[in-house]
């Protein structure tokens, strides 16, 4: 039971989804196709945004101290890392992190604050052995040098890129909905109703009309 | 080796950003010609975007003749953190094969669109025609699992829109479309859900980087859970069997320049996609993939031929007759693919080639009989032959190409088929390649029948000879299938050659 009840997000998208499929395939309305079609491009969007959720982690926005080498220079090769990764971890970790599976990650870290550099090191080995949940993460720990030893100063963002491909997918979506909605507006125009059996019935009569004239 | 390079003469700059550039022109030629003033104009603007394309194409097919495979970074950021756009034998095939459509079907529009689609409205359908073309573009080239998604999404909302402005002639388009909008949205999202799955396995969106990593991840649910999704969601929009219920109507209802260019290319480009995921990106040396390819696709692959190349003996309508057909011949490639062997993936590309020059000669011809008279009943083509012989001359051509008569390039590429599912000993297979050859003499034959034996009804509209405009792009079609049945050393070399590298690449990462 605990282990159906954990994963409600997961059953918030089958239900979405199947809920959407349904109504695209049983609702004759066309408005209620488009509907049931939004519905389950949503749950396609709650699917990626679960993808990228960290446990305890906050918006992915840099807060720190822009000069720690990971700023946000746009050119730099670090950053660009550290972008994939969804991890603006600081250079031991993404060493480390990178050796094992290219930092692609399975990662889930509880790292606090002024923890070392390499407890946190380790922190991601052991995650990444720790499988590969479908819940995946990423960390993003802060890394400061202070005074002679490393300090961590860590901040766990969410994974942003699914963020960033669920903006596309949304932008895809609102374009496919008008063109739809458009759609539905020429029908009504071409055949004064916006039920599918009705169509259905307008076309086949047509045809048989035809039929009969050649 | 490199056969390309005597062809054509670009500067360093295009043939550098040659990938980029595809993409990229049709894209920006789309937004500017919005504005122009009538068709006319548009139509010019959208003549030379497509005429650029296939430049490019081909300096981008003599480039990665010469130096193999080319991985174009967009913006300078290296994958597989950037965007990559990779260029090797198997995509170039479809980049040419795309662009070359494009070109010929931009000539052929002129009079077709003039006809066909409100004067007002023809600067818009130009513009919707070269994002479609982008996005194709976009899908044959991008390395960049998420990326494809948005160049299909690209090309998908554009061809929606294409197919509805068949509205003029016939108001079935505007439902046609809507269902295409319906199944081809629900294939999309499937796809994305497939590449969520294997973005949450692996962390990576890029292609190469992919398939990398899957051999070491091939018992893992997620990976193989990724894989059924992509494989829906591709084979919606490839219009495989049996999820093709809007390719028919779709085909037929919209303008006749909508279905030149759509039959030769859209199903292409997705049916590529879905090549290239499962060689390339996933590959049938794993348990699942190998399962899939003889349990699933195999049996539908089979099904499609037979069961369409049926529906199409049985249609009245010469429009409909010709998509169930191409249902039947995404079928052939299919099969193809499914023998999971490097002579199938050739002989699946090499058709995909051919099926592109012969449907598009074949919906030219079509439309251009309707260019005169409206007429798309068999019946009303009665005694066609007589008033427009070299329209339905070039029809005949790709109609026996299309049955697989020998020295046409459709024996050849069913030729290859055949000896490819021998090669896996899958004597079944050739004997549906078989029965569906006579069913595609059946329903040709009727259209050959009425255009050529058969007296016109009376009081029938009267099909006249096209103008130059519409002949000389069916032309360059009918003769390349000729060519090609004669020397098809340009496509098959390039099919062969794409599907020993997948599978070669493959291969060396697996053992």
């Amino acid at each position: 039971m605990e282990f159906v009840l954990e994963r409600y997000n997961y059953w918030i998208i089958i239900v979405l989804m199947m809920g959407g499929l349904y109504i695209v395939f049983e609702s004759q309305n066309l408005i209620k196709r488009l509907a049931g079609l939004s519905i389950f491009q949503t749950s396609v969007i709650v699917f990626y945004v679960t993808l990228g959720k960290v446990a305890g982690g906050t918006a992915p926005i840099f807060i720190g101290d822009m000069h720690g080498g990971h700023g946000d220079d746009h050119g730099g090769e670090h950053h660009a890392d550290d972008k994939a990764h969804g991890a603006a971890a600081a250079h031991e970790t993404t060493d480390a992190h990178a050796e094992g599976d290219h930092g692609h990650g399975e990662a889930i870290v509880d790292a606090h604050g002024d923890e070392h550099a390499t407890d946190a090191a380790h922190a991601v080995e052991a995650a990444k052995d720790a499988g590969h949940a479908t819940d995946t993460a990423h960390v993003a720990s802060d890394l400061h040098a202070t005074g002679g030893h490393e300090v961590v100063d860590a901040v766990i963002y969410s994974n942003p890129l699914p963020h960033v491909l669920m903006l596309t997918a949304i932008v895809v979506g609102v374009a496919t909905l008008s063109v739809g909605l458009a759609l539905v507006v020429r029908i009504r125009e071409a055949y004064g109703t916006i039920e599918m059996d009705e169509v259905r019935d307008a076309d086949i009569a047509e045809g048989e009309a035809e039929g009969g004239a050649a | 080796m490199n056969m390309f390079a005597d062809l054509v003469i670009a500067p360093e700059f295009v043939v550098t950003h040659a990938p980029a550039l595809l993409v990229l022109v049709p894209l920006l030629m789309s937004a500017a010609t919005v504005v122009a003033p009538n068709g006319r104009f548009a139509w010019v603007m959208a003549l030379a975007t497509s005429a650029f394309c296939l430049w490019a194409g081909v300096a981008l097919a003599a480039e990665v003749a010469d130096k193999g495979l080319i991985s174009y970074e967009m913006g300078g950021w290296a994958p597989p953190v950037g965007i990559e756009f990779r260029a090797d034998d198997l995509n170039t095939l479809v980049v040419l094969v795309i662009t070359l459509v494009g070109l010929l079907s931009a000539i052929y529009a002129q009079p077709a669109v003039a006809r066909e689609v409100r004067s007002e409205k023809q600067p818009l359908f130009y513009t919707a025609f070269q994002i479609c073309l982008a996005g194709l573009l976009g899908i044959s080239l991008t390395g960049d699992a998420f990326n494809l998604f948005v160049f299909l999404e690209i090309s998908s909302i554009a061809t929606y829109v294409l197919v509805a402005l068949g509205v003029n002639r016939d108001r079935r388009a505007l439902t046609a479309s809507f269902n295409y909008l319906i199944m081809g949205t629900i294939g999309a999202s499937f796809f994305v859900v497939g590449v969520g799955f294997l973005y949450a396995a692996m962390g990576t969106l890029n292609m190469a980087d992919m398939a990398t990593r899957i051999p070491e991840l091939q018992d893992n649910r997620v990976v193989q859970a990724g894989f059924a999704f992509i494989l829906v969601g591709l084979g919606l929009k490839a219009a495989m069997f049996p999820l093709h219920q809007w390719l028919p109507s779709a085909y037929a209802y919209a303008p006749s320049f909508v279905t030149v260019f759509l039959s030769a290319t859209a199903t292409k480009a997705a049916f590529y996609a879905l090549a290239r995921f499962m060689f390339s990106v996933f590959n049938p040396s794993l348990d699942f993939v190998a399962a899939s390819l003889i349990w699933v696709l195999a049996p539908l692959a089979c099904l499609a031929i037979l069961f369409c190349s049926f529906q199409a003996a049985f249609q009245l309508d010469v429009r409909r007759i010709l998509a169930y057909s191409s249902v039947a011949q995404v079928g052939y490639m299919l099969l193809g693919l499914a023998t999971g062997t490097a002579a199938g993936i050739a002989a699946g590309m090499f058709h995909m080639a051919n099926h592109a020059l012969m449907k598009g000669a074949l919906f030219m011809a079509v439309g251009a009989a309707a260019l005169n008279a409206d007429v798309w009943k068999l019946s009303h083509f009665q005694g066609a032959g007589r008033q427009a012989p070299l329209t339905f001359a070039g029809f005949t051509i790709a109609g026996l190409s299309l049955i697989g008569v020998p020295l046409t390039a459709g024996f050849l590429s069913k030729w290859r088929l055949l000896e490819a599912v021998m090669g896996v000993h899958w004597w079944w297979a050739a004997v549906v390649i078989g029965i569906s050859s006579l069913l595609a003499f059946i329903y040709v034959g009727r259209i050959l029948e009425a255009v050529f034996f058969k007296a016109p009804i009376e009081d029938a509209p009267v099909i006249k000879e096209a103008p130059v405009a519409v002949l000389f792009p069916l032309w360059v079609l009918a003769g390349l299938n000729i060519v090609f049945g004669l020397d098809p050393s340009l496509p098959l070399g390039l099919a062969q050659a794409g599907a020993q590298a997948v599978l070669g690449v493959d291969l060396g990462g697996v053992q």
